[in-house]
């Protein structure tokens, strides 16, 4: 009897202790994954240790974050192949979209949960010069002027290089009146002065700065940044064309991964630290636009100057669901720019 | 590569064997075929399988896949070529000949094996570029490596060598002194020497070698994707006009070029094979 009951409470206790080990296990250990593409990596190491911190702070958890980082059409696909993503920090709308629309796994109202159509920073595109700037380039008419070699990844394999297109798009468009068959023309003209398509946007910037091919890279203002930190401020200059796109990369809670993990509360948590204070200033500080800069010190905005920017819902684009199948798709303007060599 | 010898009229499944075990290791071998490859590739039949009969032709008939065919298969077989010839001159320098620092001439033939590709395509292109340490000596004189079709071949040939030397390098070094000697005694010149006693015994080694050399350019992408401009029409090889398809989305499409791909490669290597059976029954 007294054996049973022992046993019994011995039992018991055991049973407790798993139990609560398990649960301390999950608290102490909150692990969630941020998927990427590959220019953020600098931005999110830094967010992601004031995020941790924070939490810390406010609930007494400790968060690991995890990042992946690559081509952002890739990284869509292997959240759609089943990645285990808690949040996706895209280049593209068209990416998230396309988990929304082939998975499921994000429902279709993301862009209305977080403030600015859920692009917690914007970027622009600039052009980054050999130091001087010899060729004199400083608006994108000047990317076609004879012997201008031109560096920009592929807009099919790369999410940036998607929005260099557009943006020599828009201005061409400003510059030809709406007449598409000479912005056609243009942006063909343009591609015939890339002498190499790079896959990304990385792999540009080694071709130009590395391997000093070309007289000028297309890049995102960030990665210019970052050219000039990693390889010299004494070899290139930035130009910053009279207009240029905004590009709003948007972030999304991947919500089929989340309610699965049980890790919803967080994932939304650090999504939305990206709006605050700290969050803006560091994306400030890491050369992209914040889109509540009156949060931010004036000293962290001092270096990103006031251009004309069109955005995709522009008119020219009527939105990334009409852009992404007209430019990007197979057969679309940007196939057509290419003909067979003679 | 001995399976075409047995009889084929007797049929027979099993041959009589010191060591036993002739089912289990056949189940073995089935099993692990089909987990390895049968699966994964009925996968991609499947996938293209969701194209239509004329969507599949329009993607085979399209000009940019069949241009970019013709590059990644030339390039290929051009690559490979090179290969055999400098390949087997390397074998035959490690076989034949003692000098200091063969071992490690032996090791280095290795490398490309060892080395991630797109570490070798970096490399490559560091030095082929128009401003790397050869590219400028080439410039010059109108040659352009990197960023061209040449370049292609460069990183093919790169990656594509061990395959050649360490299939023909055992072969050589069962060969006899003596029966080169011997046809040197018999009034053989040195040219009817390599091409009538040498080279018949190394002729399947030889179509071995090539054969993996080609295989393995024929799918080679982290290399050539660092070296190549990607330019459509000029610069782009299949495997990425492949990842391109993916970039949009399109699964299907993406596996009916990696579909055709593989046909193109089955019947070649097939082809060679055969050549192969040919010149073992001819010369071995």
């Amino acid at each position: 009897m007294t054996r049973s009951l022992k046993s019994r409470l011995l039992a018991g206790l055991l049973a407790g202790a798993v139990q609560f080990g398990v649960l301390g296990f999950a608290f102490a250990d909150t692990t969630i994954l941020n998927v990427s593409y590959d220019p953020t990596r600098e931005l999110y190491k830094a967010f992601n240790e004031a995020f941790a911190a924070k939490w810390k702070a406010d609930t007494g958890e400790t968060v690991t974050i995890q990042q992946s980082h690559g081509g952002s059409g890739k990284q869509a696909r292997a959240v759609i192949d089943g990645l285990d993503a808690d949040v996706v920090t895209l280049a593209l709308e068209s990416d998230i979209n396309a988990i929304v629309e082939k998975s499921q796994k994000i429902k279709p109202d993301w862009r209305t949960r977080l403030p600015n159509n859920a692009a917690p920073y914007t970027s622009t595109i600039v052009f980054l010069v050999r130091k001087g700037n010899p060729k004199g380039i400083n608006d994108w008419g000047d990317l076609i002027k004879e012997g201008v070699e031109v560096i920009t990844p592929n807009p099919k394999t790369s999410g940036g290089a998607r929005w260099n297109y557009l943006a020599a798009w828009s201005w061409a468009n400003t510059k030809f009146g709406g007449d598409e068959a000479k912005d056609k023309e243009f942006v063909s003209n343009l591609y015939s002065h890339v002498p190499v398509l790079d896959t990304g946007a990385r792999g540009s910037t080694v071709t130009f700065a590395e391997k000093e091919l070309g007289d000028v890279l297309l890049a995102w203002e960030n990665e210019a940044y970052l050219a000039l930190d990693e390889f010299g401020a004494d070899k290139f200059d930035i130009v910053y064309p009279p207009t240029s796109i905004l590009a709003e990369p948007p972030v999304a809670v991947v919500d089929a991964n989340v309610d699965a993990k049980g890790t919803r509360k967080v994932a939304e948590a650090y999504l939305e630290f990206l709006y605050s204070k700290e969050g803006q200033t560091l994306i400030a500080k890491n050369h992209y636009r914040p889109s509540k800069p009156e949060l931010v010190p004036a000293e962290d905005l001092a270096k990103l100057p006031e251009i004309k920017l069109v955005t995709i819902d522009d008119p020219v684009f009527g939105g990334w669901k009409k852009a992404q199948p007209y430019h990007f798709a197979d057969g679309g303007v940007f196939d057509q720019i290419y003909k067979p060599a003679q | 590569m001995s399976t075409a010898r047995g009889s084929f009229a007797g049929w027979q499944f099993s041959k009589p064997s010191v060591v036993p075990g002739f089912g289990l290791a056949l189940g073995f071998t089935l099993a692990y075929l089909t987990l390895i490859i049968l699966i994964p590739l009925s996968g991609l039949a499947w996938r293209s399988a969701a194209l239509g009969w004329s969507e599949f032709w329009a993607i085979a008939t399209d000009p940019r896949v069949v241009n970019s065919l013709e590059l990644s298969f030339g390039a290929s077989l051009i690559a490979a070529a090179v290969n055999v010839v400098f390949g087997s001159i390397v074998a035959w320098v490690l076989v034949r000949y003692r000098f200091p620092g063969r071992r490690i001439v032996d090791a280095m033939v290795d490398l490309p094996f060892a080395l991630p590709t797109a570490v070798a395509g970096i490399a490559l292109t560091s030095l082929y570029a128009p401003k790397g340490w050869l590219g400028h000596l080439l410039l010059p004189l109108g040659i352009k490596v990197a960023y061209a079709p040449l370049g292609i071949v460069i990183a093919l040939i790169f990656i594509g060598l061990p395959f050649v030397v360490r299939t023909v390098q055992p072969v050589m070094e069962e060969i006899d002194r003596e029966v080169e000697e011997a046809a040197a005694t018999l009034g053989a010149s040195r040219f009817q020497t390599i091409s009538r006693v040498l080279l018949p015994g190394l002729a399947p080694a030889i179509v071995t070698g090539f054969a993996l050399a080609f295989a393995r350019a024929v799918g080679e992408y982290g290399s050539v994707i660092f070296i190549a401009g990607n330019l459509p029409f000029k610069t782009e090889i299949t495997p990425l006009l492949i990842v391109i398809k993916l970039e949009e989305y399109n699964y299907a499409g993406a596996t009916a070029i990696a579909a055709i791909m593989l046909v193109i490669s089955f019947f070649m290597l097939l082809v060679i094979n055969l050549l192969q059976s040919w010149s073992r029954r001819r010369y071995g």
